[in-house]
């Protein structure tokens, strides 16, 4: 299978922190992948190149077979790779309906190219008007509730799903997750992951996510992979990427001794 | 020949203005990040008070080379009365508020000081024009300039050599740096940033007035005299890049040559050729020539 | 049963309560009439307002749009009055998008202050240029429709009523635009850009449109009132012209379309007043009412600039 994503030797200085040293990372479609690693390790870095942030000083990237080193943010999207933000990107001063609005209303901008297109045209990916498609948004995500607040009042996670959720709403090939829970308590946690996995799987959607709750990322990555000091530690399967003794020394700690025993049981 | 050496010179007592004038509007906005519009009512505030005082000097018969002294008393006076007045009566609420909202704040400052001019001295015009004929001429380049130009050129060149020092090499100074660099973390170290504050607006306000004082014997002290020189500041200011000392220099410099050029060959274009210098300059260098780096924002 | 839009509604009696009021009010039309023109203008703003911009320059536009019409009369001899609102427009949405090539890369201050050296630009011009008047400018002729004189001293109504109208069509046609997929970008972008363009969209392209139908809409005003004015000159390019039009808009606030006309009107009212009985604290006045707004009304100011201090970040 072509794979959709394939970075090849990426390098990235700042100064004189190298935050990627030859970084080849190939992803297959259809899959969920764990990014980890400690702060500073590169795994932001990566996220940032393959999005368009940042250019790669030497490497590039190729999505579904094209070129996107060199390419824009904006453009990348249009592609279809779509990012939710470790701090929360809302439009703080419009309601979550507006913020979900905005959103498909830029899709429809997209798609149609039609600048004076009005509420009722019909977003495409959706089959429904505009307004329609937003309810349908909020109600997968179980925003309802929060129709009418304003993004600036939301609580923390609230509004890291509504950042999801708007990167999702995209309607993107690839979505790359930057810290989905950091911030968010721990019951909420697993709500949100399962939303957005959920509603995100169900599409067929290849999801790459940055996590530090190394649960998290045993229960919903297929495959992991471990960042350190600008290179890949190891890459593979959850149970044999967390129980690798260097990902342990360099990344997660001891909490993985107890993961891995209460991993067997719960793990499908 | 004769006629570029005649454009230089014009070029340089120009962009010696120029550099007086922006000076003070760049040291505000690269520690405090305001643009402060009302930049041309102090610098009216100086012209007028010198005005009032080398009239009042001279008009009591006191010695008249001393007259230079009371334009220097003008800038100080200004600087001491107003610079606190504002920053601690009105700038010091709104700080952490959009750099815009600042904007808006200093141009409703404007809009106040105007009128409070027109208040205290009336709208006839004043004339203190002796210190400028007092010196006499000197001859360079066989044409006649007032001697006073050099004094203008002195008085720039001399606060410009000034405050760079006193931010290069004192204490307070390096402090300063530190502040114009980054306030947060200048705040967390236990840097007093609200007086840092207060003593640059006062500072700042001190150069607008200097400017005024010093113009005020070569022109008509009128109302509204101020207006065009927030303008022209800008324009000097964005060539060198917003907040930089050397390139408040540089712009002042190269609006100053490109404009007597104008004012030599086609007066026509003489305002336009300013701004077209500064829009020409943000095309190929969008924040200024001596720019400072962007910091990464997510 | 679709409910009705309560703007829609307000314009339409607005319209007409104008059209009554001119005909019960004739002193009144002068003012009223200029009122329109400048609330045009406003309304620009207020599109770029809620665009998270300032423009210090859209005195620019406004004088393009009346210089247009003077020089189309004076040295032309064409006074068609539909014409000449035409040309205000072309004239004003032309220079704003060879200009938005360079303003829509700038924000906050630079935006500002860019456009405020831009109209100066226009300024110095026009101030050496003799053919044009120099700094006395020069006197425009009434204009008029089909033929029929309109506007001047004996035919106020006329130039008034379609003043209203135009307006009208003005207000209704933001207001719809406000409800499109480019129009709602607006707040997004002024909240934050960062998000916008992560999710495929042009926050340049975006700006650079709004800052054209700003300048049409300025150009459109600029038109109408040299019309009603019967005079033009250099003063109306001048920065503090368009510091004016900024105090308006500010204190009008970006909720309706229908705010600028009303601000301008009451701009306009206490204007002619203040001048009459205290002409050397009307500054003074606009200043302190400009700094109490900035100060007590956050809120309204908020919905003007309420993304947070850093741009794009919590």
């Amino acid at each position: 299978m072509t794979p959709i994503l394939n970075a090849q030797g990426l390098c990235k200085k700042f100064g004189a922190v190298t935050a990627a040293w030859g970084i080849s990372i190939s992803v297959e479609p259809d899959t969920v992948v764990g990014l980890i690693g400690t702060n500073g390790a590169g795994k932001t870095t990566f996220v940032n190149m393959v999005t368009g942030y940042l250019k790669p000083d030497a490497g590039n990237i190729h999505f579904k077979g094209q070129d996107v080193t060199a390419l824009h943010p904006r453009q990348i999207t249009r592609l279809g790779i779509c990012r939710s933000f470790q701090i929360p990107q809302l439009y703080d001063s419009l309601t979550v309906l507006e913020n979900v609005v905005v959103a498909l209303g830029i899709v429809l901008h997209n798609s149609k190219r039609s600048w004076w297109a009005r509420s009722p045209k019909i977003v495409p990916a959706y089959g429904t008007p505009l307004m329609v498609a937003a309810e349908m948004m909020l109600d997968r995500f179980g925003l309802r509730s929060y129709r009418t607040s304003r993004a600036r009042v939301l609580p923390e996670g609230v509004r890291k799903l509504l950042d999801i959720a708007m990167a999702l709403a995209v309607k993107p090939e690839m979505l790359i997750l930057d810290e989905p829970t950091s911030g968010v308590s721990t019951d909420e946690k697993f709500g949100i992951m399962d939303t957005v996995m959920s509603a995100a799987r169900s599409e067929g959607v290849t999801v790459l996510f940055v996590e530090h709750d190394m649960e998290i990322v045993s229960r919903y990555s297929k495959r992991v992979i471990a960042f350190y000091e600008g290179r890949i530690l190891a890459d593979g399967a959850p149970a044999h990427v967390l129980g690798d003794p260097d990902v342990r020394k360099y990344v997660v700690g001891g909490q993985v001794a107890a993961l891995s025993t209460s991993k067997e049981t719960t793990r499908a | 020949m004769r006629e570029v050496v005649a454009l230089l010179i014009d070029g340089i007592i120009y962009s010696s203005w120029l550099f007086i004038i922006a000076l003070g509007l760049t040291l505000i906005y690269g520690v405090m990040k305001i643009l402060n519009m009302a930049h041309g009512s102090l610098y009216a505030l100086g012209a007028y008070m010198a005005a009032t005082l080398v009239g009042y000097w001279l008009g009591h018969g006191h010695a008249p080379y001393a007259s230079y002294g009371m334009l220097a008393v003008a800038a100080v006076i200004v600087g001491l009365v107003a610079g606190p007045l504002i920053e601690r009566g009105l700038l010091r609420f709104m700080y952490g508020r959009d750099e815009i909202v600042l904007l808006l704040v200093t141009y409703a400052l404007f809009l106040i000081l105007e009128d409070v001019i027109k208040l205290i001295w009336g709208v006839d015009a004043y004339y203190v024009s002796e210190p400028y004929g007092m010196l006499g001429n000197v001859e360079f380049g066989g044409l006649i300039y007032p001697v006073y130009n050099v004094v203008l050129i002195a008085v720039s060149a001399a606060a410009g050599v000034a405050l760079a020092s006193v931010l290069r090499y004192t204490h307070h100074g390096k402090l300063l740096s530190a502040v114009i660099h980054d306030r947060e973390i200048s705040m967390a170290m236990g840097i007093n940033v609200a007086r840092f504050y207060l003593v640059t607006f006062t500072i700042g306000t001190m150069l607008a007035a200097i400017g005024g004082a010093l113009t005020a014997p070569t022109v008509s002290v009128v109302p509204g005299m101020g207006v065009q020189v927030i303008v022209l500041a800008f324009a000097v200011v964005v060539v060198g890049g917003l907040g930089s000392l050397p390139g408040a220099a540089l712009g002042a410099l190269i609006v100053g040559l490109v404009r007597s050029a104008a004012v030599h060959y086609l007066p026509q274009v003489e305002l336009f050729s300013i701004y077209a210098v500064m829009a020409l300059v943000l095309i190929f260098r969008p924040k200024g020539l001596f720019a400072a780096a962007e910091v990464r924002k997510i | 049963m679709k409910r009705l839009d309560p703007t829609l509604l307000a314009l339409f009696v607005a319209l007409l309560a104008l059209l009554v009021l001119g005909f019960l009010l004739p002193k009144w039309l002068f003012l009223l009439t200029l009122s329109l023109g400048k609330g045009l203008v406003v309304l620009g703003l207020l599109l770029l307002l809620r665009t998270g911009l300032v423009s210090f320059g859209q005195g620019l536009f406004y004088c393009l749009g009346a210089y247009a019409v003077g020089s189309l009369g004076q040295f032309f001899g064409i006074k068609d009055v539909l014409l000449l609102l035409l040309t205000g427009v072309a004239v004003g949405s032309s220079v704003a998008f060879l200009l938005g090539f360079l303003m829509a890369k700038y924000r906050e201050i630079f935006f500002a202050m860019l456009s405020l050296a831009f109209s100066m630009i226009l300024y110095g011009l026009l101030v050496r240029t003799a053919a044009l008047g120099s700094t006395d400018g020069f006197n425009v002729a009434p204009p008029t429709l089909f033929g029929r004189p309109i506007g001047g001293e004996a035919h106020q109504y006329a130039l008034f009523a379609l003043a209203c109208v135009v307006a009208f069509l003005t207000a209704l046609m933001m207001h719809t635009y406000f409800k499109t997929v480019l129009g709602r970008l607006s707040p997004a972008i002024r909240d934050n850009e960062i998000r916008v363009e992560y999710m495929g969209a042009s926050v340049r392209h975006a700006i650079h449109v709004k800052y054209v139908i700003a300048g049409a809409l300025a150009g459109l005003g600029g038109a109408l009132t040299a019309m009603t004015v019967g005079h033009i000159d250099p003063d109306l390019a001048y920065w503090t012209t368009s510091g004016e039009f900024i105090f308006v808009a500010i204190l009008s606030g970006t909720g309706s379309v229908i705010a600028p006309f009303l601000g301008s009107l009451v701009f306009e009212i206490i204007r002619t007043y203040a001048y009459q009985y205290s002409p050397n604290t009307w500054q003074l006045v606009v200043g302190s009412a400009l700094l109490l707004v900035i100060v007590f009304f956050p809120a309204g100011l908020w919905s003007v600039f309420g993304h947070l201090r850093r741009r794009g970040s919590a």
